[in-house]
């Protein structure tokens, strides 16, 4: 165990956030996305500005046959590991593709499940590590816009808070995030309220802050804790009609 | 489509545009080939309405550097970045920008696409004097790289070429090498125009050198200036509390202006005033002392959103050059700018050095920049003023320019035909174009 995180999903702009986040507090980074060419702006990028070490790593959470195979790969074994994958489309296109369907799933919920379980072990026997999740307010209740997408995400919450039980007893700290909405490449078509959504620069700064107090459950931006809590109390002979 | 509202620094004009972001070389190759026409965007500091147009597409979020090469002041990086932040990374290693404009929140990209120059301009030339070399995203988002020996034409065209060549993507260049990070300045009044030309020549050999000149000022003082000069601050030159940490970076305070000024605030009076006030508060006729680089080269980065207090209308920064035999012409203009009421806060002088190149700005002589809010009649007048430039020999910075005539470009850029000719060549289809470019008819669509 040492003074570095492993980000999956780290090409994304939360991912990225969160990686320079670390880097400006000295952390050492393991940087892992699918395709890792992209990366390499990125990579040289933190080690000038933050005189850190900065590595790639493929990585693929479709791919299950390799993910022992990628954890194994890794020598010097990351103290905080932070997932960042998602994968979201419009939802009407998933619903008709059966690819797509899948892909979400697994990028956003069984490919997780998956290596986490196999770094969930490894942190158990040393007794030490920290596990965070990013997941979405999208899971706590399922709408026709983005049901896919969503029950996914419910599904990675519920694994998350599970692992967080689980662990507990092995001193090792699982954080679940559910950031609202966020300006990135992925919601860059959509309308979002300016007053509801959060730069990336938020997200990497209530992650960091949640894992350095070993918080369990963060919202980004406070309110979205009461915005959920009034969606999730609306009954379902109501919530069913509504268009949302 | 999501559209928004988008403006560059003067807030003239607005319109509504559909902003996109890459952050990798692949997707902005992806967005070429799917959009009919564009312009690329940084940090949006240019004053008037280049980097405007019905889409486009920010630079912002490809802001990573590539290399930096301590030893040989070598620094490459992606177009999105800004000057703010290369500053934190060389200056603590004893580097400094070959160039800076007056403001230190412009992108690379910015900085090439409009040649920027700095108080050193006699000395050091453009930003363009100082790349290494770039790579461009053409039309069908083929990537060329370019250099002063590679490609020199793309290169040239794009040096100042307000982003009409394609998309400027990664951008090397060399750095200047400093001891500290403090500027050893030297302020000296000038009673009158006579007097602050005089000293322009006289302390050409200053590494920087600007004047604030107030454009108020009628009769015997008609041109009062004060001339602000300064070296990089040598060790021997800081006082002993500064001497262990010469390359210390400025702290960072900011104040934000919090709201637009209404537009009846600016006028003659209080310009007046503050510009009394300002050539006043140096007391003596000479100041000598040692200041942090951030107050010499951006004092007025320190106030957020200062283009605030010309009000909501907006104002447009009028910068022309006249050749340096045309010193009648600058009296005439001043002239005709004080005779108007015109007169602005911090109107800045300064004395360009030679400069020859394909579509850049600059040009040996002299040059003079003042912000005016938007108001009536503004237009019309400065209209006026063009023909006195032209009838100079003289010309307009593109980057300041939200209105003039094709007519007054054409008139003023010698070599444009030459660059029309290369922005034809890798632009045909006028995907890269801006409002002001379709305004100057430098781009057909």
């Amino acid at each position: 165990m040492n003074n570095s995180v492993l980000i999956l999903g780290a090409a994304s702009d939360i991912g990225i956030a969160i990686a320079e986040k670390y880097a400006s507090k000295g952390y050492h980074l393991l940087l892992a996305a699918r395709n890792i060419t992209r990366l390499t702006a990125l990579q040289s990028d933190l080690q000038i500005r933050y005189k850190i070490s900065c590595s790639l790593l493929e990585f693929d959470a479709a791919a299950f046959s390799m993910h022992e195979k990628f954890w194994q790969s890794i020598s010097n074994k990351p103290g905080i590991v932070i997932s960042v994958i998602g994968y979201m489309k419009e939802n009407d296109q998933v619903v008709a593709s059966q690819n797509e369907t899948l892909a979400t799933i697994h990028s956003n919920f069984t490919g997780l499940v998956s290596l986490l379980n196999i770094i969930a072990a490894d942190f158990a026997a040393r007794k030490e590590g920290t596990i965070a999740g990013i997941s979405s307010v999208a899971g706590m209740r399922g709408r026709q816009s983005n049901y896919i997408y969503g029950s996914a995400k419910a599904g990675f919450t519920a694994y998350l808070s599970g692992l967080r039980n689980k662990m507990y007893q092995y001193n090792v700290h699982v954080m679940t995030v559910l950031p609202g909405f966020v300006y990135t490449k992925m919601t860059e078509e959509l309308n979002l309220p300016k007053l509801l959504t959060a730069q990336p620069k938020d997200v990497a700064n209530a992650v960091f802050n949640g894992i350095q107090k070993r918080k369990n459950i963060i919202f980004v931006k406070w309110f979205w804790r009461w915005i959920m809590l009034i969606i999730t109390s609306i009954p379902e002979s109501i919530f069913k009609k509504k268009k949302l | 489509m999501k559209k928004k509202n988008i403006a560059n620094w003067g807030n003239y004009p607005v319109i509504e545009s559909e902003e996109r972001t890459f952050s990798y070389t692949e997707d902005i190759q992806q967005y070429i080939t799917s959009k009919k026409s564009f312009i690329a965007r940084g940090n949006g500091r240019c004053y008037g309405d280049a980097s405007l147009a019905d889409d486009t597409l920010s630079t912002l979020k490809y802001d990573k550097v590539l290399s930096f090469d301590t030893e040989k002041g070598f620094f490459e990086c992606q177009s999105g970045l800004t000057l703010d932040k290369i500053l934190d990374i060389i200056v603590p290693t004893g580097w400094f920008l070959p160039v800076t404009p007056g403001t230190k929140f412009i992108t690379i990209g910015g900085a090439v696409a409009s040649d920027v120059h700095g108080k050193n301009h006699h000395i050091d030339g453009c930003f363009s004097a100082h790349i290494i070399e770039m790579d461009i995203a053409c039309d069908e988002g083929k990537i060329i790289t370019c250099s002063p020996t590679e490609n020199t034409e793309l290169f040239w065209a794009t040096c100042g070429g307000m982003g009409l060549t394609g998309v400027i993507l990664r951008v090397k260049f060399d750095l200047k090498k400093i001891e500290t990070s403090y500027i050893k300045q030297k302020q000296v009044k000038a009673k009158n125009l006579e007097e602050i030309i005089a000293l322009f020549e006289e302390c050409k050999h200053y590494t920087y050198s600007v004047a604030w000149i107030d454009c108020l000022k009628k009769g015997k003082g008609f041109g009062r200036s004060i001339l602000i000069l300064g070296e990089h601050a040598t060790i021997n030159d800081l006082p002993a509390n500064k001497k262990n940490d010469p390359l210390k970076l400025p702290k960072k305070k900011q104040i934000t202006f919090p709201f637009n000024l209404p537009s009846f605030v600016l006028n003659k009076m209080t310009v007046s005033i503050f510009n009394f006030l300002f050539y006043g508060k140096n007391f003596k006729r000479e100041i000598n002392n040692v200041v942090s680089y951030e107050p010499f080269f951006y004092p007025l980065d320190a106030i957020l959103h200062w283009n605030r207090g010309y009000g909501k209308k907006g104002f447009v920064q009028y910068q022309f050059v006249l050749p340096l035999e045309s010193k009648q012409g600058l009296v005439e203009i001043l002239k005709k700018i004080s005779d108007k009421g015109l007169g602005s806060f911090l109107a800045v002088l300064k004395v360009f050095g030679n400069q020859d190149d394909l579509i850049s700005f600059p040009m040996k002589g002299f040059t003079l920049a003042l912000d005016i809010p938007v108001r009536k009649g503004l237009f019309e007048f400065l209209d006026e003023l063009d023909q006195l430039v032209l009838s100079y020999g003289g010309r307009l910075y593109m980057s300041k320019d939200a209105r003039m005539k094709p007519e007054v470009l054409k008139a003023g850029y010698k070599r444009l035909p030459e660059f029309l000719s290369i922005i034809k060549k890798y632009n045909p289809n006028g995907k890269f174009s801006s409002i002001q470019a379709e305004r100057l008819q430098l781009v057909k669509k």
